[in-house]
């Protein structure tokens, strides 16, 4: 089902939490909405769940106005950070609360089917007698989930659903998440801080900053164009670099890049620690290396620049430099913003 | 450090034999002098004039009045006062309004105030020279030195005990079960009756358990609005104090005897909670009992 918001926005007695967000998630499609804490993104999701309603706005279910439609009866899976698993109840018990409880009644041995379909769906065969107590973090997720997905929901929200996780569970289930997206071809809309998170797994990612949509897109085009600096910044390490631009043209301590677009003045280069590279010779930003930090995938230099900048880039494993070395930092890649 | 000195060290920090055998000997020695010893001697005094005199005096119309005087008030306080303390537990904990704070200093007064000064207060608003009382005497209703009137002073003093229980545990459960229920379909009620009660039972039952013996062992409030009529207005505890006070030879015999029935009803009470949290306990293979505070969220290990 088609979700859309028109100019929503809430107010948390003095606190602004969301100010006119207009957003659409087509049929089907997955979509993350990322920001930083308070940028509004959990009261959107609680918004289209019905557990806030907006002062302000429209939501729409399909071609139903869904705005003033309770939580109750608006038809939606709601997936909580911290599980919310019925802790006096079993797995099963857990994931048939939501036909149990539903107007259209259902023989016990229907419910009983369901759960066990829905047990091995999210791969926790043989656990429907266990509590929440009982099994570990990440099984529990996939319980709160299985127990969303019960009452057939039209879409399913998940407010935050890893976050309480370590990273290789965390890891392993969003790859999980998304072959049961596929699988059902459900509509969800998920929040999260973590931009590693929503790029490895939506469609479409939505960015927002202090209750705004400053950016939306697939992740190849919020990353390969990020629309701000504020993007930028969120979506991964970036160095930045001062200079001047000069008709459509960027002078960076030295090296000129291609900056249209972008009005002659003082500007900013944001250039993440790949996009740079190290060389002894020929050129480039001059400065001293400060820190060597070897990585598994490679190594990065801590360098300042003569401007006094610190600057991380990545360069391979196998390039010879240590602290004090002297040299340039050359400039593959970049934005340039106004400063 | 050598390996004999290392094996004299504690197997925890704080779990020195010497500290431990300290500890645990004060403990049950003041257990058995505060507690036990005093109980005991209850029931010795009062067969000490032999079990005729035991049984004359509980089966004598002013006690046999005293103990249901005292079973009715519990019977109409404690589940008054019970649906109050879920229901403010719940407002503070579920909702934010405006006054939220005051009324959790509210709930707290009868606690801090001293149980004789609620019953003075009491006999100033319903007395005859009080707020309502002209009124209330006018219309016919007696509040003062009547059942109507021990049973506010009592619950005046145990309306904090079940709220008390509940609003910390409530409080780290947060919304998040009710909202879950809500979201997969469930009704006000159902949510109640499936989700919020099951998870803050065992604390109810406690608020309960405590409430009802101070309800039935309340003396202050009572003894300044019941007027203490012999036979009429005389809960058990008052009428333990008549007893020690009377002039006979016998008279702290009768006194323990009619104790020994508030003490016996107190263990009733406790050993009905022990034995309900037993069998809820033991319900459905290893079902986890709630007794302590379950924070189902957090769970850093998780």
């Amino acid at each position: 089902m088609k979700i859309a918001l028109d100019k929503v926005a809430k107010t948390f007695e003095t606190f602004r939490a969301v100010r006119g967000v207009s957003l659409e998630i087509g049929s089907g499609e997955l979509v993350a909405l990322l920001g930083p804490s308070g940028s509004g993104k959990t009261t959107i999701l609680r918004m289209v769940a019905g557990l806030e309603y907006a002062d302000e706005g429209q939501i729409f279910f399909g071609d139903e106005d869904a705005t003033d439609i309770p939580v109750r009866e608006r038809g939606v899976g709601f997936v909580f950070q911290h599980y919310a698993l019925f802790p006096h109840m079993t797995v099963a018990e857990n994931i048939a609360f939501g036909m149990k409880v539903s107007k259209v009644k259902r023989e016990r041995t229907q419910i009983d089917a369901r759960v066990a379909d829905l047990l091995r769906l999210v791969k926790l065969d043989g656990l429907g007698e266990r509590f929440p107590s009982q099994i570990s973090g990440g099984q529990r997720q996939r319980v709160a989930l299985a127990r969303a997905l019960a009452v057939d929901p039209k879409v399913l929200l998940l407010d935050e659903p890893f976050g309480a996780l370590d990273a290789n569970v965390r890891r392993d289930l969003r790859r999980w998440l998304r072959e049961i997206h596929d699988e059902l071809g459900i509509t969800t809309l998920f929040v999260t801080h973590d931009q590693e998170e929503a790029l490895d797994l939506a469609d479409r990612v939505v960015i927002l900053d202090q209750g705004r949509i400053v950016q939306e897109g697939t992740p190849e085009e919020v990353c390969r164009r990020p629309g701000s600096a504020f993007v930028m910044k969120f979506l991964g390490d970036t160095n930045r670099l001062e200079g001047t631009a000069t008709g459509g043209r960027a002078d960076i301590g030295g090296t000129v890049i291609d900056a249209q677009d972008v009005p002659d003045g003082k500007v900013e280069l944001l250039a993440r620690p790949g996009d740079l590279g190290w060389r002894t010779e020929g050129g480039g930003i001059a400065a001293d290396v400060l820190r060597v930090i070897d990585r598994p995938e490679g190594r990065r230099l801590l360098a300042r620049t003569a401007a006094g900048d610190t600057v991380e880039i990545d360069v391979p494993a196998d390039m010879q430099v240590r602290a004090r070395d002297s040299g340039f930092i050359e400039v593959r890649r970049g934005n340039v913003f106004p400063a | 450090m050598s390996a004999a000195s290392s094996r004299r060290k504690p197997p925890r920090v704080g779990d020195a034999p010497a500290i431990r055998r300290t500890l645990i000997g004060f403990v049950l020695l003041t257990g058995a002098f505060l507690v036990l010893a005093p109980l005991l001697v209850i029931f010795q005094q009062a067969f000490s004039f032999g079990f005729a005199h035991f049984r004359d005096t509980i089966t004598h119309p002013d006690t046999r009045h005293a103990i249901w005087l005292t079973v009715l008030t519990a019977l109409i306080a404690v589940p008054i006062n019970t649906a109050f303390g879920v229901a403010a537990a719940w407002s503070v904990t579920k909702f934010d309004f405006w006054g939220k704070r005051l009324l959790i200093i509210v709930i707290e007064i009868p606690f801090s105030i001293s149980p004789i000064v609620a019953g003075v207060a009491y006999l100033f608003v319903y007395g005859l020279q009080g707020l309502f009382g002209p009124t209330l005497q006018s219309a016919g209703v007696q509040v003062l030195f009547a059942l109507p009137g021990i049973v506010l002073a009592s619950m005046f003093v145990t309306a904090p005990f079940v709220a008390r229980e509940l609003i910390p545990l409530m409080q780290a459960q947060g919304r998040d079960l009710e909202e879950a229920a809500t979201s997969l379909g469930a009704s006000g009620w159902r949510t109640f009756f499936s989700v919020t009660l099951p998870n803050i039972r065992w604390a109810l039952l406690y608020g309960v358990v405590l409430c009802n013996a101070r309800v039935m062992g309340e003396f202050g409030a009572v003894s300044v609005v019941s007027g203490k009529i012999r036979g009429q207005t005389n809960t058990l505890p008052l009428q333990v104090e008549l007893l020690f006070n009377d002039f006979r030879r016998s008279a702290a015999a009768s006194a323990f005897a009619a104790a020994s029935i508030l003490t016996g009803l107190a263990l009733v009470t406790i050993v009905a909670k022990v034995f309900l949290e037993r069998r809820g306990a033991g319900r459905r293979n290893q079902r986890p009992a709630l007794a302590a505070p379950v924070v189902a969220a957090k769970d850093p290990t998780a």
